[in-house]
């Protein structure tokens, strides 16, 4: 009881309320439903102070509860609109293959040393349409592996799906987002800092 | 030999499981000879590594960039704080 009375609801939104808003828009890609959550967030945790154990941080706990409430409209989304065949197709990019599998046309030079990227917000934009522009299961299977970094099993327990469905739906979604990517940003010569 | 359509399958799972070492050994092999291939894995390796450097900073709390809840949006959490 002493741990959750150390708890201030009344500061949370102005404190957390935009830390919270862009762990939910980050995965989910969608403001209002990132809004909701964050909501959802605060009155589960307002009804669940008592679990509050003190041992974390204030927004460390909140952050836990976000987690599973986004695992949750994952798990959702996943049953309301299972695998589809066009998920699952082998190669994603066949024009990119000849007849015996050789590349006809492969990735080209990025250039220099593209490691300061992620300091870009336009960057960070249009990696977010890109990953927007993937099939829902696709962006997020790869939103699941490579953002929240959870490992295959668990990422195939909210997806419900098989690991070797998850590996051929991981590697389709990475070769359409470096190929949108080439396109959209290294093959138009957007620099950093122009 | 693995072709390269095999080897980027390939890649790709060995960013999520360890290998069985005959793929594992035939991946390589082709990455040292393929030029296409080397790149294709180097640029996942970069996307992936940027992800996770963006998400490192997004969700850093304090982060003073980025992102905002708006402020109906604020006013409306508030409230059904307020009343639960």
């Amino acid at each position: 009881m002493a741990n959750s009375a150390n708890l201030d609801p009344s500061a949370w939104v102005d404190r957390y309320g935009d830390f919270l808003f862009r762990y939910a828009l980050l995965r989910m890609r969608d403001r209002s439903a990132a809004e909701d959550l964050v909501q959802e967030t605060f009155l589960a945790a307002l009804k669940d102070r008592g679990s509050f154990s003190g041992n974390s941080s204030e927004s460390t706990w909140l952050v836990g509860i976000l987690k599973h409430k986004i695992a949750d409209h994952f798990r959702r989304q996943a049953r309301e609109a299972p695998l589809e065949d066009s998920d699952l197709r082998e190669h994603p990019d066949p024009s990119s293959f000849d007849g015996s599998g050789h590349w006809t046309s492969g990735p080209t030079d990025w250039g220099g040393n593209p490691a300061d990227l992620y300091r870009e917000k336009k960057f960070l934009d249009q990696f977010m349409e890109c990953l927007a522009g993937l099939s829902r299961n696709h962006a997020n299977a790869f939103t699941l592996r490579e953002i929240e970094g959870a490992d295959t099993g668990e990422i195939c327990k909210v997806l419900s799906v098989t690991e070797t469905n998850l590996w051929v739906i991981l590697h389709r979604a990475r070769m359409l987002l470096r190929r949108c990517l080439e396109a959209n940003w290294f093959e138009k010569g957007v620099k950093k800092g122009s | 030999m693995f072709s390269c359509k095999e080897v980027t399958q390939l890649i790709s799972e060995s960013m999520d499981i360890s290998l069985p070492i005959g793929k594992r050994i035939g991946m390589r092999l082709h990455l040292l000879i393929c030029k296409f291939c080397s790149r294709y894995e180097r640029q996942l390796l970069l996307i992936r590594e940027t992800v996770r450097r963006i998400a490192a900073m997004e969700d850093a709390y304090g982060s003073p960039i980025g992102e905002h809840l708006s402020e109906e949006a604020k006013e409306r959490i508030r409230k059904s704080l307020g009343n639960p």
